[in-house]
This record gives structure tokens, C-alpha cells and sequence, in this order.
């Protein structure tokens, strides 16, 4: 069936919680509401209060009971309304969950999953647009997810429901309504790992995640009407990394842009250039590019300035043409 | 309601003042090794065994969860953890089974026992207790969850946070303040503007009862009342045990530097030790040969623990990057 990204979250969400009686969900408005983008409608109708319950307007509280709810049994799913709000609980995802299996020696295990919408483009501005991905991707313990594509949402988020530790789901919301695509009825599961080369090309690779990988998707389209070949990378998920992927398509084309929204400096791409740069610099045939957001705080309001700070597909584009031609 | 006294039988209350001597003792015991180079940190729960041991034994141990922070050593022997356990995470060794000698001394956890995990960061605990006891609820378990804090720990959002959560959700949870009066140096006069932590309670529609946390007894009520509530689904109670630290913060610290000698003594004529002692005397439960009993048999519980703990392996370097995540048994 042909559904949005959006549908794809709210669908596998009742999915599995009509296969699992020990999942639940919590956050800030989403039981009565829904969720401030209806990604939960209608769950609290059919699983009622106790499965889908509206908490307190407290991240860190949020987060903290989902660690000892999971602790003692359940399956906690909360949400985090914008990604941006999830400092409040950093503590509580760092210093808690994900250290707590290493620090039990492997006697306790927090198996949470975390779904925050993340990203720009929708004039949210600096507070309702951030891409957090690269704080978290630096803490082991933790797995973070990050969807392009209705198919991948329904899978991943299976996948991590199913897994033992915490994972951060991250939903692009410019994705939830603009993105559409092929979904299977019945459930499936997409390993957490596992990159997917979502176009094949000869040119050269791009590397993306998120949002980033529809356009990236978009560019190669549009390069390859004037010849140029390019294969487009989506890594899926960030943490775990699947480092054989990004060698094997950075081996492949021997050129490689990777393209993120969140701004450049420390960002994932860094990380990303660096395991190409140290195992397979010698089949590259020109520098690794980046393509990322300015280093500014966040993004901006008025659209002239938030139109400046995204990653379009003309940017990609034009960055890939450059490469191309290198 | 039930009798909140109910359970203390002459045998209990001689086994609730085994576990305290016996902390007291191990507690000794640990710092003689600090002292000796062969632990390189000590936390203590020195003045605080009527509130920790008194608590546990009002719980349904085995069945209800207690959420510990690093002050907590009674409380987890009265929980079941043995001396040698507590050596063996005391010295680091492998078979240490609150961490496998990962964590620093102190830091308590055993899935078998109900001891949740415990991290350094203060407070975060509270939100752990109220999650166990949301599980509970929703599963309709009987479980109660109870988080162990200090008074200092009151002033971060976390200890607001919980208290509000678990009220608003009812939640099955007992949050059990061990007041002793400083947060390392920092008296509580200036962690807050009321006298009494129990007050907080007001503000979240849910009891606060300050409680004699020298006096087993007392405390044993309070805890038993609390379960109660819980269990019978009318939320959680905010108890402050009102006790004292007769010994530094921890094995780094010098507390003359913050307090008086004369103020410590003045606390010391109130030790929960003696206060218990006295009462079981006088109920007739203890004399001088029992009270001798008692002692010699802590004593050789720690001597064991101690020479069990110094032979034992360390970790295996090979396993530092094992359990980042869950393992698949295979
Ligand atoms: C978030 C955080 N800040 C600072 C510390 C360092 N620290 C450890 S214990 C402590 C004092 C805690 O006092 P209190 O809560 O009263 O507990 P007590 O030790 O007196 O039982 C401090 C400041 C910490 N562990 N966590
Ligand atoms: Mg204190």
C-alpha cells in the first residue's frame, strides 16, 4: 500500500502493538491529540490509557520512568515532541540508558525506543528544526535510526521495538507528509546495521542519511539526464555503522560526497570521511567532499534564511556535478 | 489499614539489628582497607543503618525494588547482598556481582535481589523508582519501588520531576529521603528554604512524613504505611528520615573542615546503633552475652568476605568491550 512517512510511523506503531502487550507509549500530547503531528492518532482509541498515555511536560522525567519501565518488563516507546527538547533528558539517555548494560556487567538492559522528529524546511526555526543526531552517534551503548523512506520506517522501527538496548528513532519531519512510498502489509524487520545503496551509480557515491537521502535521490536524477552516474548510500542507521557499505561504494566510484543537514563542524560526516580516508584512501580518485549545514547555532526563521541554511537538491546537485568533473 | 508494626516479631527485629551491626562493622572494615592502600575509595553508610535496614524489612524483599544510591550499603546487605559480594565490588574483582568490577565501590546492583543498578549522577535514580513502579501499575503487579536519596540530591529537577510524575500517575512508588544534614560540605540550609524535605510533598498532592531516621522502628512504620498506600493503588509518599553521617563523605574527604568535633559527638550519643540496642534491652531480647553474639558473628562474616575478596581474580582485560550491548546467548 502507497502511504507517507508519516502513516508508515502511526501503522507500524499499531502493528506491533497489537503483537506486543508489553509495548507502550508516553510523551507530551499524544494520546487525546495524537501527537502534535498525528503520528499516534487513534492508538489511545484502540489500546487504550494505559498504553498510550498523555505525561507530564517533562523530557527528563519522560525518559528516566521509560528506563525503569523497560527495567521491569514493558516495552516503553516515548516520544520526544521535537528532537530540540530532548536536552532535558540527555542525562537520563547518556548517563543512564546506555551506560546501564555496561555498567551491570550485561545483568540489566534498557530495551526503549526513543522516537524524536528531527530536521528543518518546515519554518520551525531554530527551536523546531535541529538535527541531534551527532551528539548521540558519539555514545556507545545507544543506537540511532534515522529513516528516508516509508518502507525503511516501517522495518527499522520494527526492528528496534524488537531490540534489547535503547535506540533513538529519528523522523524527519519534512519527511512525515512530503514523502510517500511502498508498504507492505505485513510485517517485516530491516536489521539495524545495515546501509542500503538506495540507487546504483558509476560516478560516484553519495553518502546520506535522513532526509538527506531523498535529495540526494533527486540530484542523481537529475545528473544522470546529463550523463552523470551517481550511486546514492543511505547508511539507515548511524549506530551501529555499516563501515563495509560506505567502503565498498567508496571503493566502487572512487569519489564520495557526503551529505548531511546538520551543520558541518563535528558532524557525523566527519566520522564518515575518516573511516574512508583511513581504509581506503588509495582507491579514491579525488578528495572526500562534504555537503552539510553552516556552522551557525540552528536554523534560522524567515524562509530567505532558512532557504540558505538547507541542504537542497540543487546544493547536492551542484556539489556532485563539481565532484564529478574533479 | 494493615498494622504498620505488623512483622516485627522478636526474631525480626534481632535480624534487622544483625544487619545493622553487621554494616557497621564491613563499613569499618572497608575503611581500614582504604586505609591500608587496598581500596582506593570508601562510601559509607555509617549513621544511616536504622533507616537503610529498617526500610528494606518493611518491603516484600525479593519481590519489591529499591533503587539505591551510593549511601546504601545497609540497605543492600538487608537486601540480601552478602559481605563477600561487597568485597568483591569493593576490591574491583571480577566475580563482583554489582558490576563485575567495572564501578566504583558503592555502586550497587543485582537483578536477582530487586537492587536496581546504581550510577554516579544523583538523582536520576528517583525517575527509575517511579518508571518500575509505572510498569507495576500497568502490569497490575503488587510491586512497590523505592528510591533511596540524600537531601542535597532534592535540589535537582530529577527529585521534582519524579516526586510529580508518580503523583500524577499514582504511580506504586516510595521515595525514602536519608536526611543526614550535608551534601558532601554543604549544609542543608543551603540546598533549600524550608526546614523539612518532607515539605516538597505539598506541592505534588501526595504525603511527606518526616520520620526518627535513627529509630528502626520508626522508620519500619513509616516504610510499612507507604507500601501500603501503594499497594492499594493510592500513589506514592515522600519519607524523610532525619539521620546523620558519622564519618566523612567518602574516604577523600575531611570533615573537619565543615563541622565540629563537638557536633559530631552530640550525633553520636543518638547512633541508631545504640538507640536499638537499648530498645531490644529493654524489651529483653538482648543482653550483653547475645549483644557479644551478634558482634562476633558480623565479624566473622567480614573476616571472610575480606580474605574471600583479596584472593579473587580481576576482570579479564579481554572483556572491556563486552556488554556495550546485549549479547546473544548462543
Ligand atoms: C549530578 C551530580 N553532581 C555532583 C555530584 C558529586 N557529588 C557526589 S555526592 C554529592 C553530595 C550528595 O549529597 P546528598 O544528596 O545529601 O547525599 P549524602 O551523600 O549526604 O547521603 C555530590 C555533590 C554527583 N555525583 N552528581
Ligand atoms: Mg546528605
Amino acid at each position: 500500500m502507497a502511504m507517507t512517512y508519516l502513516e508508515a510511523v502511526r501503522e507500524t506503531l499499531r502493528q506491533e502493538m497489537r503483537r506486543d502487550a508489553r509495548i507502550i507509549i508516553y510523551g507530551e500530547d499524544v494520546g487525546v491529540r495524537g501527537g502534535v503531528f498525528r503520528a499516534t492518532e487513534g492508538l489511545q482509541e484502540e489500546f487504550g490509557e494505559d498504553r498510550v498515555m498523555d505525561s507530564p511536560l517533562a523530557e527528563s522525567a519522560i525518559i528516566g520512568t521509560a528506563i525503569g519501565a523497560a527495567i521491569n518488563g514493558l516495552r516503553p516507546v516515548p516520544e520526544i515532541q521535537f528532537a530540540d527538547f530532548i536536552f532535558p533528558a540527555v542525562n537520563q539517555i547518556v548517563q543512564e540508558a546506555a551506560r546501564i548494560r555496561y555498567r551491570s556487567n550485561g545483568t540489566f538492559g534498557v530495551p526503549m525506543v526513543i522516537r524524536a522528529p528531527y530536521g528543518g524546511g518546515i519554518h520551525g526555526a531554530l527551536y523546531h528544526s535541529q538535527c541531534i543526531e551527532a551528539f548521540f552517534a558519539h555514545v556507545p551503548g545507544l543506537k540511532v535510526v534515522m529513516p528516508a523512506t516509508p518502507y525503511d520506517v516501517k522495518g527499522l522501527l520494527a526492528s528496534s521495538i524488537e531490540d534489547e538496548d535503547p535506540v533513538l528513532f529519528l523522523e524527519h519531519k519534512g519527511a512525515y507528509r512530503s514523502i510517500r512510498g511502498e508498504v507492505p502489509d505485513e510485517r517485516y524487520l530491516i536489521p539495524l546495521g545495515e546501509a542500503e545503496v538506495k540507487r546504483e551509480g558509476t560516478d560516484l557515491s553519495i553518502i546520506s542519511w535522513g532526509m538527506t537521502v531523498n535529495s540526494s535521490l533527486k540530484a542523481a536524477e537529475n545528473l544522470a539526464k546529463e550523463g552523470v552516474s551517481v550511486e546514492v548510500l543511505d547508511l539507515r542507521t548511524i549506530r551501529p555503522l555499516d563501515t563495509e557499505a560506505i567502503l565498498t561504494t567508496a571503493r566502487k566510484t572512487g569519489k564520495v560526497l557526503v551529505v548531511h543537514e546538520d551543520n558541518l563542524t563535528g558532524g557525523f560526516g566527519g566520522e564518515v570521511s575518516a573511516l574512508i580516508a583511513e581504509h581506503a584512501l588509495f582507491d579514491l580518485d579525488a578528495p572526500i567532499r562534504r555537503l552539510a549545514g553552516p556552522d551557525v547555532p540552528a536554523m534560522p526563521y524567515a524562509p530567505s534564511l532558512e532557504h540558505a541554511f538547507l541542504v537542497t537538491p540543487e546544493k547536492i546537485e551542484a556539489a556532485a556535478r563539481e565532484l564529478a568533473e574533479f | 489499614m494493615a498494622d504498620v508494626s505488623e512483622g516485627l516479631t522478636p526474631e525480626v527485629l534481632m535480624d534487622m539489628y544483625y544487619h545493622m551491626v553487621l554494616a557497621r562493622v564491613l563499613d569499618d572494615r572497608m575503611w581500614v582497607m582504604n586505609r591500608l592502600g587496598r581500596a582506593p575509595v570508601v562510601y559509607s553508610s555509617n549513621g544511616h543503618e536504622a533507616t537503610q535496614v529498617a526500610s528494606a524489612f518493611a518491603l516484600d524483599r525479593g519481590h519489591d525494588w529499591v533503587v539505591p544510591y551510593y549511601r546504601d550499603l545497609a540497605l543492600v546487605l538487608a537486601m540480601g547482598m552478602t559481605p563477600r559480594d561487597v568485597f568483591l565490588h569493593l576490591m574491583g574483582r571480577a566475580d563482583d556481582p554489582n558490576s563485575g568490577g567495572r564501578q566504583m565501590p558503592a555502586h550497587w546492583g543485582s537483578v536477582d535481589l530487586k537492587i536496581l543498578t546504581t550510577g554516579s549522577v544523583v538523582t536520576t535514580q528517583m525517575m527509575h523508582a517511579a518508571g518500575i513502579a509505572l510498569a507495576a501499575k500497568l502490569k497490575h503487579e503488587p510491586t512497590v519501588a523505592m528510591a533511596t536519596f540524600g537531601e542535597g540530591s532534592t535540589s535537582q529537577g530529577d527529585f521534582h520531576e519524579a516526586l510529580n510524575f508518580a503523583a500524577v500517575m499514582k504511580l506504586p512508588a516510595i521515595f525514602l529521603n536519608e536526611n543526614n544534614g550535608y551534601a558532601i560540605s554543604v549544609p542543608a540550609r543551603k540546598q533549600m528554604a524550608v526546614p523539612d524535605v518532607a515539605a516538597r510533598a505539598q506541592g505534588y498532592g501526595i504525603p511527606g512524613v518526616v520520620v526518627d531516621g535513627n529509630d528502626p522502628i520508626k522508620v519500619y512504620e513509616a516504610v510499612k504505611a507507604a507500601a501500603a498506600r501503594a499497594r492499594a493503588g493510592d500513589g506514592p509518599t515522600l519519607i524523610e528520615a532525619k539521620t546523620y553521617r558519622f564519618v566523612p563523605h567518602s574516604s577523600d574527604d575531611d570533615d573537619r573542615a565543615y563541622r565540629s568535633r563537638e557536633e559530631v559527638a552530640e550525633a553520636k550519643k543518638h547512633d541508631p546503633l545504640l538507640v536499638f540496642e537499648q530498645e531490644l534491652r529493654d524489651q529483653g531480647l538482648l543482653d550483653d552475652a547475645k549483644h557479644q553474639a551478634v558482634l562476633d558473628r558480623a565479624k566473622a562474616a567480614v573476616d571472610d568476605a575480606t580474605e574471600f575478596a583479596d584472593t579473587a581474580p580481576d576482570p579479564d582485560p579481554s572483556t572491556l568491550g563486552r556488554h556495550v550491548y546485549h549479547e546473544a546467548v548462543l
